[in-house]
């Protein structure tokens, strides 16, 4: 779905958002009032200019627009790979980005993401997965890379791990994994609108992710070692 | 045999790091590896496990100060992050928030997401990034040391700069993608990922502290860095610990200006003698302690 | 992936100390966890190693290991990446020097 028709879904009400390099801005209206809107489009690679537009964009709310909900839409392939990005050091702009929506959160905004498309690795960590609560749209592809480069770098052979990302959650690239695993909270089917106006009228109250992780049957482990190390037990609950 | 002083902090093992930079014998592991608390996905591709998931997770003493820590060991794995491994560092930086130590160390040495467990792995590192921003959120400030031989990379490249400051030696590299990544997805004139040089100069110790994204550039010893995280423990406590909106406008500013004068460069060189370096070829061969002396009046900004 | 064990009788030393490990699951190397247990006088030695069929050659090393220390009521347990013979036995050295030591 392209950014246009999936915006006009989202606000009936209307949205006034505009795209420059494949980055998207804007606001959107619904019931309570305005949504800010950012994210990316065409799968665009993140890179330093990408990362510096929507945090520019983000802080711009928060001194202006205190309290304002914000909805990042992603699609991008993830980090660029360039050789001038890194020298900038691209990890710190991403992170500028995280910490970007990490303050608009404390300052009390609340902060939805949306996977409409393809979100990858370091592309992913530093929007999306800094939302209060990320969802996907049901033809979204979450992944870490792509299997030729993960067969080369880890030296499982890539039959290996395209038989593996057919349906193992840990591989398989589909939303409904992610959900499974606690990192995405809901697939949005139907009515969009709706399911947007749900999701900002719902609390904030920290990282809950490996929680769901462990209610869903994804991820058995990692809520379990966190209560262990928070509470000084030597050992996992059962 | 190596003396205490002089011991390399880039030979060492995670955990001979935890007993040579600490106060001797003050490191109490928390889900320590007779825990066995193992990754539950490396079977399936046949890979061994390691009992502690390749990081070392506890509280420790630093010249008196109580700390809480976390040292990747980069020889499982390259450090990279799994479920548990990600699961130990959210535990202890959840621990941190509750018993209120006067710091938090990351002794940061990984690949970033560990692919074996891809998924599992890409939410862990995120759930350690939000952990960071909620340690820095209750006062407590983070410190980053990055100096071991795999560098610190992936998502936890991304976490290094959401704390409070970050350690390197000039063997400590510190980056998003590596250099074969890069080449292979952008071809060997994008980035030549045999020329260490190269790869040095881009994303190595030196350069990040000439952009001000590491705090401090120390020699390759592990009381080096132990002197360098008390400094900036200390020196912490003089700025907001926490995010404010005020810090991360000038971050913002230093990140536009960084991009806008030197978005164009090639050569890491030229943007050392553009910021003002007048002999930037010697710059790879200076000792650390001479080198901060030579740069440090005309580095980038810091944070 | 194999996964190999061995059970020793009649060792006469303890060791001091409650846990301890040593080493890393690199390539060529391998981490030993060494701990006091009440097992009624057993060394019991639990191997999973990435490099398969090297059975009789592990029992030859368990073998020697036993006769060199006598543990008894303790548990080893390892993780090896293809570590030879040498840097096995070293490795079970380091890690029963470090249990004897007082802490």
């Amino acid at each position: 779905m392209d950014w246009q028709t999936l915006t006009a879904a989202l606000f009936p009400q209307g949205a006034v958002i505009t795209e420059t390099h494949q980055v998207l801005t804007g606001e959107g209206t619904v019931d309570g009032g305005t949504v800010a809107v950012v994210g990316t489009t065409g799968h665009v690679p993140i890179g330093v200019e990408t990362a510096l537009a929507q945090a520019r964009f983000i802080l711009q709310t928060v001194r202006e627009h205190p309290g304002r909900p914000i909805l990042i839409l992603v699609d991008t392939q993830g980090q660029r790979l360039r050789h001038r990005d890194e020298m900038l050091g691209i990890n710190g702009y991403m992170a500028h980005l995280g910490k970007c929506v990490e303050l608009a959160r404390r300052s009390g905004h609340r902060i939805v993401a949306l996977v409409y498309d393809q979100a990858l690795s370091g592309g992913f960590i530093t929007s999306g997965l800094m939302a209060d609560a990320c969802y996907a749209l049901p033809e979204a592809t979450i992944r870490v890379m792509g299997l030729p480069a993960m067969a080369r770098i880890t030296k499982v052979p890539e039959e290996r791990l395209t038989e593996l990302a057919v349906d193992n959650p840990v591989f398989a690239p589909g939303p409904e994994n992610y959900l499974r695993m606690g990192g995405i909270e809901e697939i949005w089917r139907g009515d969009l609108a709706a399911a947007l106006v749900q999701a900002l009228q719902r609390a904030s109250d920290g990282d809950v992710r490996s929680a769901l992780g462990l209610a869903r049957g994804g991820r058995g482990l990692a809520q379990r070692v966190v209560d262990a190390i928070v509470t000084g037990r030597d050992a996992l609950s059962p | 045999m190596i003396s205490y002083l002089e011991s390399s902090y880039l030979e060492a093992t995670a955990r001979e790091r935890l007993q040579r930079l600490f106060d001797p014998g003050s490191f109490q592991e928390f889900l320590p590896p007779s825990a066995r608390v193992v990754s539950p996905h490396l079977g399936q591709l046949n890979a061994p496990v390691a009992f502690d998931d390749g990081v070392a997770v506890g509280r420790a003493q630093l010249a008196g100060r109580t700390v809480f820590v976390a040292a990747q060991e980069g020889g499982f794995m390259g450090g990279a992050v799994g479920e548990v491994h990600g699961a130990k560092l959210v535990g202890m930086l959840r621990r941190a928030i509750d018993e209120a130590p006067d710091a938090v160390l990351l002794l940061l040495e990984t690949g970033g997401v560990r692919l074996h467990e891809a998924n599992a792995g890409l939410i862990a590192v995120s759930e350690v990034m939000r952990a960071v921003l909620d340690v820095r959120a209750a006062g407590i400030p983070v410190i980053a040391l990055v100096g071991g031989a795999n560098g610190c990379f992936g998502g936890m490249g991304i976490v290094a700069r959401c704390t409070n400051a970050i350690v390197m030696s000039e063997e400590g590299r510190l980056a998003m993608s590596g250099p074969e990544v890069i080449e292979t997805a952008s071809g060997v004139e994008e980035f030549d990922a045999r020329d260490r040089a190269l790869v040095w100069r881009t994303t190595g110790g030196k350069h990040r502290y000439l952009l001000g994204d590491a705090q401090a550039l120390v020699a390759d010893s592990i009381d080096a860095f132990r002197a360098a995280a008390l400094a900036q423990i200390d020196a912490a406590s003089s700025r907001p610990v926490a995010l404010t909106l005020a810090a991360l406008e000038a971050e913002h500013a230093l990140l536009t200006d960084r991009y806008e004068r030197f978005g164009h460069v090639r050569e890491p060189m030229e943007l050392w003698r553009a910021i003002g370096v007048t002999d930037p070829e010697a710059l790879p061969l200076m000792e650390a302690d001479v080198f901060v002396e030579r740069v440090d009046a005309v580095r980038l900004g810091a944070r | 992936m194999e996964h190999l064990t061995y059970v020793f009788k009649g060792g006469t030393r303890t060791l001091a100390r409650q846990a301890d490990v040593v080493g890393v699951v690199g390539s060529g190397n391998l981490e030993v966890l060494i701990e006091s247990a009440p097992l009624e006088g057993d060394c019991s030695i639990a191997i999973a190693t990435a490099a398969e069929g090297f059975g009789a050659i592990w029992e030859a090393v368990m073998t020697d290991f036993q006769a060199r220390w006598q543990l008894r009521d303790a548990r080893i347990a390892i993780n090896d990446m293809g570590a030879t013979p040498a840097v096995v036995s070293l490795r079970l050295d380091q890690a029963v020097e470090t249990m004897l030591e007082a802490r």
